[in-house]
């Protein structure tokens, strides 16, 4: 009984909003008054932050390593877009829930085969699920616009109230509230008993399932929800931007988001947000710099963290604001590297 | 009919050439369990040495392809010694991470040297062309895969079988701890084998820009089939690797030739099965322990 209660006293304390969680979504807020010029490329950020978190959910939570997270991008990309072009539905809300749930759909049925074999087995099935569905959209270019891309799309405004402008500022408001709404969702979900059980089979499957956590049923759970996210993130992608072509599915997005990534940080939420912050401004250096080459610049850096080994790079990326914050609040870290790295 | 057989054989040429170019990652990813997706940048860079010694500097082709495996296979083994080493005990998102970046760095890198282009290598008068055999078609440079692949093939069984490397490196995979302990050096051996590998890949790129074609994006484009040969053959021995690209060569050429519109659907399609069905590949003992 004892131990019960120490875990859900610890599993509390952990849930607990932290100052510096706070201070992050004030500065997220408040960078959209700070620069009013630079909407899309902060859209952008809020998006990949986004379908970060989604990979995060099964990456750094449960341990599934896949490579082809955009195939749940892309169909969330294409359902909003067919549903906006046609329309199906036309209010963006809705659409967009709508859209993550057609994603969610296919995360259901994958997932049975995701769960099955090992690392290796996964990486090949997740890569597989993402190529074939991107030689299906081009297979049935009748319907997906084919290497063209879907034209056309009008997206009408959210709730009948907010229309899209031109400058981006609706969708960015409009991005970082979904954003905001989900991470809510995301860390209720994290820090329940669930998201502790996902934790001990990250750690692991074996001992997790002999302490009686059903460890297929909560990989196919989870593995949905992440599908549900990243669906969402491809429909904003869609609706903020009006288009979606074959390039949602490609192997490229899945690549660049495990960089996003490992550069924030696995196993805790705010690694992807933070990670999308730092990769999308690395790509504006590397594109200004060299607009042709920047993969180069890229891979370098992808090489380079690894050499360096991820955790140590993570220690020393919040060792000025842990810093800080034992200065100002006197106590220890808010933000630790997780205690294990997913192996 | 006749057709069919040409197809057949352009196939069979097709999975060769594929065997060629991944047997060397049969050994990274599946005795020495490393997920290697850079392998097809080594392929590439055997391709471009031998694509720069015949059109550049005017070397015969023949003399250019045992370059192209010695370039790559250097490559291999210096890159090998430097990082690849210190990797072989990371997790394998690890590695997963660190084989993208090595694959975005050549692609950019061969863009900036060699431009985005396709590259064509100036083959010999004599491999141009078909011969009519019984009334099948074949082109004669496919011919001469065949024939160069086929003897490869032979030759990597008997090294392995036969030789007392061969019987190292089976020792050193089975149980590398117990291999030490007898005195086999483990990592050389290892070392050696990526090296081997890689040549064998650029041998394999070098074969195939004619028929698969050579440019910057190669090793992402055909990584996928390297992973399928690999995942679906097994690792157990070479033959099972060799009738898993014979398969998909003969498969992707009858797709692409008969039913144009799936072909890659029904290959993706065809994978997620068999490593469903049988998750250490068709003729697998074990793909990762």
């Amino acid at each position: 009984m004892t131990a019960l209660s120490d875990v859900s006293t610890h599993a509390m304390a952990s849930a607990r909003w932290r100052i510096g969680e706070v201070a992050f979504w004030i500065l997220a807020l408040a960078c959209a008054f700070l620069f009013p010029s630079r909407y899309l490329i902060m859209t952008d950020i809020v998006r990949l932050g986004l379908f970060a978190l989604s990979l995060d959910l099964i990456l750094g939570y449960a341990g599934i390593v896949s490579l082809g997270h955009a195939a749940f991008f892309g169909v969330g990309a294409y359902a909003a877009g067919l549903l906006a072009l046609h329309g199906i539905i036309n209010e963006p809300v809705i659409a967009l829930v709508a859209a993550g749930l057609v994603a969610a759909a296919l995360g259901f049925v994958t997932s049975f085969l995701v769960i099955r074999g090992v690392d290796l087995t996964r990486l090949m099935v997740t890569l597989g699920i993402a190529l074939l569905l991107e030689a299906l959209a081009e297979r049935f270019s009748d319907i997906t616009g084919g290497t063209d891309g879907l034209q056309g799309i009008e997206m009408q405004p959210i709730l009948g109230l907010f229309a899209f402008d031109m400058f981006g500022k609706t969708g960015f408001f409009y991005s970082l509230i979904v954003l905001f709404i989900l991470f809510l969702l995301a860390r209720r979900v994290v820090h329940s008993p669930f998201g502790l059980s996902l934790r001990a089979i990250r750690n692991n499957p074996l001992r997790a399932a002999a302490i009686g956590v059903p460890v297929n049923r909560r990989l196919i759970a989870v593995y949905t929800l992440a599908a549900f996210y990243a669906g969402i993130a491809g429909a904003l992608f869609t609706q903020t931007t009006a288009l979606a072509s074959l390039d949602v599915f490609a192997f490229e997005r899945s690549a660049d988001l495990m960089l996003v990534l490992v550069i924030g940080g696995t196993g805790y939420l705010y690694g992807g947000l933070i990670g999308a912050v730092v990769f999308k401004m690395l790509q504006e250096l590397f594109q200004s710099i060299t607009p042709q080459y920047w993969l180069f610049w890229i891979g370098l850096v992808l090489v380079v963290i690894v050499m360096v080994g991820r955790a140590r790079i993570h220690r020393w990326v919040l060792f000025v604001p842990n810093l800080i914050i034992r200065q100002f609040a006197g106590r220890k870290a808010v933000v630790a590297v997780p205690e294990s790295e997913a192996s | 009919m006749a057709s069919i057989l040409t197809n057949l054989f352009d196939g069979v040429a097709y999975g060769m050439l594929l065997f060629v170019l991944a047997c060397g990652l049969a050994v990274t990813l599946g005795l020495m369990n490393f997920v290697n997706l850079a392998h097809g940048a080594f392929a590439m860079a055997g391709g471009y040495i031998c694509a720069v010694l015949v059109n550049n500097s005017g070397w015969p082709f023949f003399a250019a392809l045992p370059l192209a495996f010695v370039g790559s296979a250097l490559i291999g083994i210096a890159l090998e010694r430097t990082l690849y080493r210190h990797l072989y005990s990371r997790s394998h998102l690890d590695q997963v991470l660190f084989s993208i970046g090595l694959v975005f760095m050549s692609v950019a890198a061969v863009d900036y040297i060699m431009g985005s282009s396709r590259v064509f290598i100036k083959l010999p008068a004599a491999l141009e062309g078909q011969i009519d055999l019984f009334g099948v078609g074949i082109g004669r440079y496919r011919l001469m895969i065949v024939v160069i692949c086929g003897l490869l093939t032979l030759g990597l069984q008997l090294i392995l079988a036969k030789t007392r490397f061969g019987s190292r490196l089976r020792a050193a995979v089975d149980d590398p701890r117990a291999a030490i302990g007898l005195g086999i050096n483990v990592p050389q051996v290892f070392a050696f084998t990526f090296a081997f590998g890689c040549g064998l890949a650029g041998l394999g790129g070098a074969l195939s820009a004619e028929i698969l074609g050579l440019d910057p994006y190669f090793p992402l484009k055909f990584m996928i089939y390297f992973l399928i040969v690999v995942t679906v053959g097994g690792s157990s021995s070479i033959t099972g690797p060799f009738l898993a690209s014979l398969l998909l060569g003969i498969a992707d050429v009858a797709g692409k030739y008969y039913v144009p519109k799936v072909g890659p659907f029904v290959i993706y399609t065809v994978m997620i099965v068999i490593l469903l069905w049988r998750p250490n590949g068709l003729f697998g003992r074990t793909a990762a322990r």
